[in-house]
């Protein structure tokens, strides 16, 4: 029989793409209707338009490509195996060399929270007495600067790491890679933020000396803790594990314990160590970036495949790189947040997007899981039902959905993973992301926290970019 | 002045207390504004700012603290006011109920994984690449927009029937498939008679007298005009032929479509001569003859099309006829109009919304009363040169294009053909304005309702010269439609409007009335 005739015999089914008139009087008439909310392809450019037409003849291998993408990122499974001086693990780190987030950056760009905190990194280094020989020290060319994402590494904010700093390492047990992340300071003033108080370093200096030898001791008593369980559970939590780690940290705190117990720490020192985590919601944070790198790095590099591995910000730039064109980065001048500042500052004082903690996104969680965490909304001054709003218009512009990570208010669903530039150039849906605020001048730190949009052009730089490569 | 109050042993999440924050700084004479939980940490911030005083020093870690820095004590009265009732402001419910509208088609078919259908209005230049979508995803696709090329329009329709799909258009503007009406379309039951159209008011006029004699259709599907041009070679009107063919429940099988090109008209024949299921043609203006001497049935109204039909289901003898009613009652109706009417009032002047029914009633009064000047007109003579000026006899389709540039379409708006109206009875030569009233989905939900200004307006400008214009309409549509026919109707006939059963009678009506009777036959 023909499909013509076949569909005589069916129920009616439409798909309603335009006026909306026209779905209203299907559903008047007790039809069945679906009604799209169409907008002009990649607003409405005709040369963006004639490329996306031209990856549609590719699109089989492309969505191939993609699926095995989806597969490897959500197969990883990040375990949390020791920590170490950053010098020492980091692939590629140098003596002299200083990390930081995003794109590559010279000092001359770099904005005042990453200057600040490249200026804290010089004085717990013991490599500058004081700030103003820092600031020449740091022009003069002697310290390398290189992003933590060319070396499996990643950091929160500024994401500045200096060698004697310690990471944590976290293994892919699915695989053979690992990623690594500085431990988080706190919030406030400290030095991801650009701050570089005595205290800010005083700080470090504890964590470098207390904090990060006993959790590595912990670490080893534990056998490895499994990051992706802790956020898969922290999500069913109220967390979405950027902006919000309450749970996750919690659960952190509960498996740590007794493994801090069972070494041969003492009480007092056991003592600091749970404060310090138990005092900061956002411990978790870089646990979860690190377990986010593991996972996004699996897919770096592969041909025909147009998800985004890497998407962070410098605070000056907002960079991107695409798993199918491998190392290039494609950058633009980072955004405003919209958000709520603490008491005393406002939008004039906030420095533009920044850090590497979108890496989150880039793996299925954050704002991709933002319906997990409805308290987070309120930074916009939203309702729990834009939260769900927001990771459902996410899963429009990803290749598929996480198969450890659930959402319990839709219905476990997987949270949309695969951000897929071709479905973002078509929809004119960029990713959301959260994040903190930083003040735009050194030494301040942390001022707010919001969320925003990627700028669109990254997205339409790195496709063009994409359809040249296609195997 | 700097004020702290502490609310004990009241919890609020962190966030929630910024956006009070973030409330209170936008009262007027407010410097500074915190609202927090008295933690050591918290305490330190304000403390650095300055908004922390004794009071708020010893607060412990479950009380909140609201820290204010107004002009003076009337500022921070007010300001600690309006935190307290932020704090407690019943949250409405803004539950997880939430309805996203799908982006795409592929999100929307997630939704709706059974979809078989789907309609496409976007502009013109984006139609291409969602009809190419659509039917790559094995979908049946309805083309409602224009400004779609005919190149596209063979691409599309070459992609379809490889994966032998329906690609109706582009411009498409009726289908009716499965008993649902799609784009504008009136409520017509399930019944026998299969419709494949290639004009959108051809089919709505069609099914609706079916419908109205008590029949229904199978399928109604729509080709869009260009299908049996030369260039398309009418791909769809074959595979539309074909499918109503083949389709148990349709058991005869109308086909509408202005003249096509030679080389389609005999290429269709071929088909219509295999067909299984007898086919009724009915191609305005074509040439009969050679359709009849190949045995087939051809038409030259919509209204016979119809009407054989439904003899032909009915197993009755299709008896041809001016006129629903007598002939000696249209005479009656005719002669009522054409006393009122002075000499020199000797045109008739059609306004529509329809392109086929201005068509239809086209080749029904050219017959009766010679040369029809319209922007239809296919002889360069007869042409309008300005269509917003009307000549002689006169009927203009003003959903065409050059009318419908940046304002609706006349179905669904009717402020340009009211315009119009009036400015028709105020020519002295005038003596019939003709009208199409089309009811039925997409159309205005009172047309008859919007035009009865516009026919009062002209009634009034023609007494006020001494005259009085003769109106003369039908009603497209069925008691189902939505606009509720016998309203329309009343509200016409109340209006003086003479309502005839369909647009062809109402033609013929019009030529009775401007030729004082001289046309009326049976």
């Amino acid at each position: 029989m023909k499909k013509g005739n076949e569909l005589f015999k069916q129920k009616l089914a439409v798909i309603n793409i335009g006026l909306p008139s026209f779905a209203e009087s299907i559903e008047d008439q007790g039809g069945e209707v679906v009604h799209v909310d169409w907008r002009p392809p990649a607003g409405g450019d005709p040369e963006i338009i004639d490329l996306l037409e031209k990856l549609e003849k590719f699109s089989d291998r492309i969505d191939l490509a993609n699926d095995e993408a989806v597969r490897r990122m959500t197969g990883a499974q990040p375990v949390l195996t020791g920590l170490g001086r950053a010098g020492d693990v980091i692939p590629g780190m140098g003596e002299r060399m200083i990390l930081h987030a995003g794109s590559p950056v010279d000092w001359d760009s770099m904005c005042g929270p990453v200057k600040g905190a490249v200026i804290g990194a010089l004085l717990y280094e013991g490599w500058a007495e004081d700030r103003e020989a820092a600031e020449r020290l740091a022009a003069s060319g002697e310290i390398t600067y290189s992003p933590c994402h060319h070396h499996s590494a990643v950091g929160p904010m500024a994401g500045v790491v200096s060698p004697s700093m310690y990471v944590f390492v976290v293994e892919n047990r699915a695989g053979e890679n690992r990623a690594y992340c500085t431990i988080n300071e706190g919030l406030g003033k400290v030095l991801r933020f650009g701050a570089f108080s005595d205290d800010v370093i005083e700080r470090l200096k504890w964590m470098e000396k207390v904090l990060a030898p006993s959790l590595a001791e912990a670490i080893r008593v534990s056998g490895g803790i499994d990051i992706r369980d802790l956020t898969a559970r922290a999500l069913m939590m109220g967390d979405e594990c950027h902006n919000r780690n309450v749970a996750a940290t919690s659960l952190f705190i509960r498996t740590i314990i007794p493994c801090l117990l069972e070494t041969k720490l003492g009480k007092g020192v056991i003592a600091d160590v749970i404060g310090f985590i138990s005092g900061n919601d956002h411990f978790f944070l870089n646990l979860s970036m690190a377990a986010c790198k593991v996972s996004t790095d699996t897919i770096a590099g592969m041909d025909n495949c147009s998800i985004v591995s890497v998407m962070a910000r410098n605070g000056t730039d907002i960079g991107i790189r695409l798993a199918g064109t491998g190392d290039r980065w494609y950058t633009a001048p980072a955004g405003m947040p919209k958000g709520l500042y603490f008491p005393g500052y406002s939008e004039a004082d906030a420095n533009p997007d920044l850090g590497d903690s979108t890496v989150s996104e880039i793996a299925g969680i954050g704002a991709m899981a933002m319906a997990a965490a409805p308290a987070i909304v309120k930074f916009t001054g939203g309702t729990p039902g834009d939260a769900v709003k927001n990771t459902l218009e996410m899963y429009e512009i990803c290749q598929g959905e996480h198969s450890h990570y659930q959402i319990p208010v839709l219905d476990f669903r997987g949270t949309p993973v695969g951000v897929d530039i071709r479905k973002i150039v078509d929809k004119g849906i960029s990713p959301f992301i959260n994040t903190g605020i930083a003040h735009k001048n050194p030494g301040i730190g942390q001022v707010g926290a919001g969320i925003l949009h990627a700028p669109m052009e990254i997205f339409v730089e790195a496709l063009k970019a994409f359809a040249q490569t296609l195997k | 002045m700097i004020a702290n109050f502490i609310l004990e042993n009241r919890y609020y999440d962190s966030v929630c207390l910024m956006q009070v924050a973030s409330k209170l700084k936008e009262e007027d004479g407010l410097k500074e504004a915190a609202a927090m939980m008295g933690t050591d940490a918290n305490k330190k911030l304000m403390e650095e700012i300055g908004l922390l005083n004794d009071d708020g020093r010893a607060a412990g870690p479950n009380d909140l603290i609201i820290a204010i820095d107004g002009s003076d004590e009337v500022v921070v009265e007010s300001a600690l006011g309006k935190a307290k009732e932020l704090l407690e402001e019943r949250k409405s419910e803004a539950g997880l109920d939430v309805e996203v509208v799908p982006r795409s088609l592929d999100a929307a078919l997630e939704r709706e994984p059974e979809a078989n259908m789907v309609v496409i209005s976007v502009p013109g230049q984006y139609a291409r690449r969602e009809a190419g979508k659509a039917l790559n995803r094995g979908l049946h696709v309805m083309l409602f927009s224009d400004n779609v090329s005919v190149e596209d329009e063979i691409l599309l329709k070459k992609l379809a029937l490889e994966k032998d799909l329906l690609m109706m258009g582009p411009d498409c503007g009726t289908a009716i498939v499965n008993g649902v009406a799609l784009g504008f379309a009136n409520v017509v039951g399930r019944g026998p008679i299969g419709i494949a159209g290639a004009s959108g008011t051809g089919i709505q006029e069609i099914s609706s007298i079916i419908a109205r004699h008590g029949l229904g259709i199978t399928q109604a599907i729509g080709t869009g005009g260009r299908d049996l041009k030369e260039k398309v070679g009418g791909l769809m009107m074959e595979k539309a032929l074909r499918d109503l063919d083949g389709d148990p429940d349709t058991e005869l099988i109308v086909l509408v479509s202005k003249p096509p090109a030679e080389e389609v008209v005999k290429k269709l024949m071929g088909i219509i001569k295999g067909c299984c299921k007898k086919v009724i043609v009915c191609f305005l203006g074509g040439d009969m003859e050679l359709m009849k001497k190949e045995g087939i049935i051809a038409t030259d109204t919509l209204e016979e099309a119809a009407l054989m039909a439904v003899s032909v289901i009915r197993g009755e003898k299709y008896e041809k006829s001016n006129f629903t009613c007598s002939l000696s009652d249209a005479g009656k109706i005719a002669e009522a109009e054409y006393s009122r009417l002075g000499e020199g009032q000797k045109y008739i002047r059609g306004i529509f919304s329809g392109g086929t029914l201005c068509d239809e009633a086209r080749l029904v009064l050219k017959e009766m009363v010679g040369d029809i000047y319209s922007n239809l007109a296919k002889e360069d003579r007869l042409k309008l040169e300005d269509v917003w000026k009307s000549r002689k006899n006169c009927l203009v389709d003003m959903g065409d294009d050059e009318f419908t540039r940046g304002v609706p379409h006349p179905m669904i708006d009717s402020t340009m053909r009211n315009k119009r109206i009036v400015q028709e009875a105020e020519d002295a030569g005038v003596g019939i304005i003709f009208l199409d009233v089309v009811l039925g989905y997409g159309a205005h939900p009172d047309i008859a309702g919007a035009l009865l200004p516009a026919i009062e307006k002209a009634g009034k400008v023609a007494e006020d010269a001494g005259r009085y214009i003769s109106f003369v309409a039908s009603i497209c549509g069925t008691p189902g439609d939505p606009q509720d026919y016998n309203e329309q109707k009343r509200k016409l006939e109340e209006a003086g409007v003479v309502l005839m059963d369909t647009n062809a009678q109402a033609a013929r009506m019009a030529a009775a009335i401007i030729t004082r009777g001289k046309t009326l036959k049976k």
